[in-house]
């Protein structure tokens, strides 16, 4: 249909104006006046970047061998095996760090960092990958085209691509063959006011969701009390998601 | 061309709507739930799919979820039974997208990722919702 291109030019030309958005952000967020933010907010209102979602992992508390989050996550968003584990979309995985020295290991989630300045959305070549005004970084896989640039660009090996036909998924959450996926951070409930399914099922309270921008927010003042770091921080990405104990 | 489509359309559409041409066979297009649509149904048949697609631009971008145009609702009002007293899937003739779309050789992608059933709806825990 005749719009549906007129559409994929206006990304186009959102792309370039969503790149410069992206530096002048970087120029005026710190300092500005900032409130608190209701939750919820009504369902005819638009994302403003007002907000800045992100995730605190405390790795002290995350057990190794425990995978709820993981669990949480495939059910909620429908991520079905195909039999084939190569092949399989993984949103968060848990992985183990060992120091080689001591033998010390630590046990975290991995998942889409929710960069700030996210290099898949730099390379993506039709707009498909892009950062929401409240700091997820999404796929819209309605003009994905699958050529996986953007795997090849995440730090963190974030995303994985559809190799096969997929059926009855989650009313809540399209996914589809050819295309693109990784965490949104459960963007359809913290639309909602809820938590992402990882953090809901965290049992240890190891980790902690929340506006990075409302300096009231759990995640804000544990933030600005405990010692917290970002994976491969000397990339400056500004990533959305921190982690404690490591 | 997007006037030769409006016009392709307007011709497909005055077919659905007017059998006048008597014994040529027209889509029976199954009733959806309650007594109206989200818009006006003439509206509706002509132009469902800006309202989707608008809705679905809204929503992935801005995150705005409203209910009236989204897909998830479409699906919801107008699921089909099939003999199994079961929704039935896009891929049976008799589902409510299919109806038309098929007489009309329409394809869409958007089932490749969308439920095109109605979500059963689980009364137990759903990761403590
Ligand atoms: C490759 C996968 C894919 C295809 C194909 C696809 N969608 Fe989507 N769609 C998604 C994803 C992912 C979302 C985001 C869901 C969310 O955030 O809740 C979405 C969201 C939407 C929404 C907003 C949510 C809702 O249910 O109202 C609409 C409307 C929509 N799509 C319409 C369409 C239409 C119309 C088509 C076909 C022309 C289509 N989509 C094809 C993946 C897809
Ligand atoms: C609240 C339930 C409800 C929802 C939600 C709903 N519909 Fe409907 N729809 C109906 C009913 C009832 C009719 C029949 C109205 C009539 O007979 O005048 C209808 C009629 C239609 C028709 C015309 C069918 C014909 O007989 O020619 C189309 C096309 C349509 N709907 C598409 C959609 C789409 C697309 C959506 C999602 C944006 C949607 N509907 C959402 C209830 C609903
Ligand atoms: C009353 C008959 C009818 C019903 C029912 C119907 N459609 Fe359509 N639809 C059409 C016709 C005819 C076209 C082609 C219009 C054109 O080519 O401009 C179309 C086109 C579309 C398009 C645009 C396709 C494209 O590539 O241009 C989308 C998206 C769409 N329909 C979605 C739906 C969905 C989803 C449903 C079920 C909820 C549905 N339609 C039910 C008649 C119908």
């Amino acid at each position: 249909m005749a719009n549906n291109d007129t559409n994929i030019d206006q990304y186009r030309r959102r792309f370039l104006e969503r790149s410069t958005a992206v530096l002048a952000a970087g120029v005026i967020a710190p300092g500005v006046f900032l409130h608190t933010v209701a939750n919820a907010r009504p369902a005819d209102e638009a994302v403003t970047s007002k907000v800045r979602w992100g995730m605190l992992v405390d790795s002290g508390k995350c057990k190794t061998g425990c995978d709820k989050c993981v669990k949480a996550c495939e059910v909620e968003n429908g991520l079905t095996r195909t039999g084939r584990p190569e092949i399989d979309a993984q949103w968060i995985r848990k992985v183990t760090l060992k120091n080689k020295q001591t033998g010390h290991t630590t046990s975290l989630p991995m998942l889409c960092q929710h960069c700030a300045e996210p290099p898949c959305v730099d390379v993506c070549p039709t707009g498909a990958s892009f950062k929401r005004a409240d700091g997820i970084v999404l796929v819209d896989k309605h003009i994905c085209i699958g050529c996986r640039y953007c795997m090849m660009a995440c730090p963190y090996k974030a995303r994985s691509f559809i190799h096969e036909d997929i059926t009855d998924q989650k009313a809540h959450a399209p996914r589809g063959k050819g295309t693109v996926e990784s965490c949104t951070f459960c963007v359809h409930r913290v639309d909602k006011g809820q938590s992402p399914a990882c953090v809901s099922a965290c049992d240890e309270g190891a980790m902690v969701f929340g506006d990075m921008n409302d300096p009231q927010s759990e995640i804000s003042q544990r933030l600005r009390e405990v010692q917290s770091m970002e994976i491969r921080g000397d990339l400056g990405l500004n990533l959305g998601v921190r982690y404690q104990g490591i | 061309m997007p006037g030769v489509r409006i016009m392709m359309r307007v011709a497909v559409l005055l077919f659905l709507v007017t059998p006048v041409w008597a014994g040529t066979p027209v889509p029976e297009i199954p009733k959806g739930k309650g007594q109206q649509c989200v818009e006006d149904t003439a509206m509706m048949r002509t132009n469902h799919m800006e309202f989707i697609l608008h809705q679905r631009d809204d929503t992935m971008h801005r995150g705005i979820r409203t209910k009236k145009h989204s897909l998830k609702e479409c699906i919801e009002c107008h699921a089909v039974k099939g003999d199994d007293g079961m929704p039935v899937s896009v891929e049976s003739p008799k589902h409510f997208c299919s109806v038309c779309h098929r007489y009309a050789a329409v394809s869409i992608d958007c089932f490749q990722c969308h439920n095109s059933k109605p979500e059963i709806k689980l009364t137990g825990d759903r990761n403590g919702q």
